[in-house]
């Protein structure tokens, strides 16, 4: 295994570059970040909705949440993959395909773990903004989203660990990341599916294991220097 | 100033006002009080509509209240000051009065902080501008928040119970900060139980029960002779 991996480090972790897309473990984490980037600002947004007193913002909001939330990830990938080159008539590369399912995908959780934060603060926090005579938009702007977004900072963090594991998936469109690169070297090695497989999960793994250490230490910083005691 | 007129409001089958007819003038002090579960806190809530009502109309300098063009510029008129404080945590006291003036546009950050700097020596916490809440004591976290309440300049202060969570040794600091409000001439509705204040500062004592407006009198006439059965219990079991 150890033999294996000497041989094919670099190509786990950068795919093919400069030869051809950037690809591996570099990708998987990009595609993760990438992702999460973009949901973020979306799981706001729906957040907003599924709070919303008008039904015009929380119907919409809600049936996205409760669609994506109700389905695996991969009908996303094969919807993204196959509806949206028809939608905007124009081919559309891997990346983006996975980017776009990913998007919607974690943005309706994010959504659902920001939801969590504004109703866990205390109704007086919104009475008290709102008495000074500040608006429902700017008081969630400047003190509603902001205690919330950092309370739940640690679960937005899982949920960035629970999306490196969800790139995987997009080895069935042909992304090139770094299921793709382990698939490649089992199909030049033939023999050995096993190491291959092994390899690939002990990556995942010990990637997974650091961010989770991350969390770990944002969480006991958090705990330390908090100054909110509701 | 303040005029209720009928004010009707239910939480489901159970009446939580009944009726409330009643005026506050310019400059006066009104305390209300009244055992728990009589609707002090929902009345004075109704002023900036907090709550919503279901009948009768309530106007603040005429205009109404729950029909009014700008619920966010009425609002930013009237103080209010709640039981639990509500300073925002992420904040410091400094930035708790600043925010409002500043979003609003108010005022520039400049002046903001000028003023919000004054206030806090007005309540006698300036050495705590840059302080967070949760480094505050409780007496110390309301007089922020009275503080940030006047930072928006209201002609109305209003207070829910602003001394009910606080420890005993820190409710004179709070009650000397309104007294001192008073003397300047704040039209201020207290709900409290602070029986004391009501006989030092205010004007009228109005008295709740069951959601009415059962007795609104002088606090000299008030405590000396009641004139319900309803508040001479209540005053007899405050005393006791």
């Amino acid at each position: 295994m150890l033999e294996i991996l000497s041989d094919n480090w670099l190509s786990l972790l950068i795919g093919q570059w400069p030869h051809g897309p950037m690809g591996g473990l570099v990708a998987t984490i990009g595609l993760a970040i990438i992702s999460l980037l973009l949901a973020f600002p979306l799981g706001i947004l729906l957040a907003l909705g599924r709070i919303s007193p008008y039904r015009i913002f929380y119907w919409p909001a809600t049936a996205v949440v409760y669609v994506v939330r109700g389905l695996p990830l991969i009908m996303f990938i094969f919807w993204a993959y196959f509806m949206l080159p028809l939608l905007i008539n124009t081919s559309v590369s891997g990346v983006t395909t996975m980017v776009a399912a990913l998007v919607i995908y974690e943005g309706a959780y994010l959504a659902e773990i920001i939801r969590s934060g504004i109703q866990a603060l205390p109704p007086g926090q919104m009475e008290a903004s709102r008495s000074l005579g500040m608006g429902y938009m700017k008081t969630m702007r400047k003190v509603i989203l902001p205690q919330a977004l950092y309370n739940t900072l640690p679960s937005m963090l899982s949920q960035f660990i629970s999306t490196v594991k969800e790139t995987s998936l997009g080895f069935v469109i042909s992304v090139h990341e770094l299921t793709f690169a382990a698939a490649q070297i089992n199909n030049i090695l033939l023999t050995r599916p096993f190491e291959v497989f092994t390899l690939l999960a002990l990556t995942y793994f010990v990637l997974n294991l650091l961010l989770t250490g991350l969390v770990k230490l944002i969480e006991s910083r958090m705990n330390s220097s908090r100054l909110v005691v509701v | 100033m303040i005029e209720f007129k009928n004010v009707c409001k239910w939480y489901g089958d159970y009446m939580a006002l009944d009726h409330v007819s009643a005026r506050v003038a310019p400059g006066e002090v009104v305390v209300v009080c009244g055992p728990s579960g009589s609707g002090k806190s929902t009345l004075i809530r109704t002023i900036n509509r907090l709550e919503p009502i279901q009948q009768g109309q309530i106007f603040v300098d005429k205009v109404d209240v729950y029909n009014c063009g700008s619920l966010d510029e009425l609002r930013s008129q009237i103080g209010f000051v709640f039981q639990q404080f509500n300073l925002f945590p992420h904040m410091s006291a400094l930035e708790n009065l600043m925010m409002a003036p500043v979003m609003l546009k108010r005022a520039s950050k400049a002046d903001a902080r000028k003023h919000a700097l004054e206030l806090l020596e007005r309540v006698g916490l300036e050495s705590k501008a840059d302080a967070y809440p949760a480094q505050l004591s409780g007496g110390q976290q309301q007089r922020v928040a009275i503080a940030r309440a006047l930072a928006m300049k209201p002609r109305i202060m209003l207070f829910d119970e602003p001394t009910s969570a606080l420890d005993p040794e820190m409710v004179n600091e709070v009650l000397q900060v309104m007294k001192a409000l008073a003397a300047e001439g704040m039209t201020m509705v207290c709900v409290t139980h602070e029986m004391n204040f009501a006989r030092d500062v205010a004007d009228m004592v109005w008295f709740m029960d069951a959601g009415k407006l059962v007795e609104l009198a002088p606090p000299d006439q008030f405590f000396a002779a009641p004139a319900s059965d309803r508040a001479k219990k209540f005053l007899q079991d405050i005393r006791r």
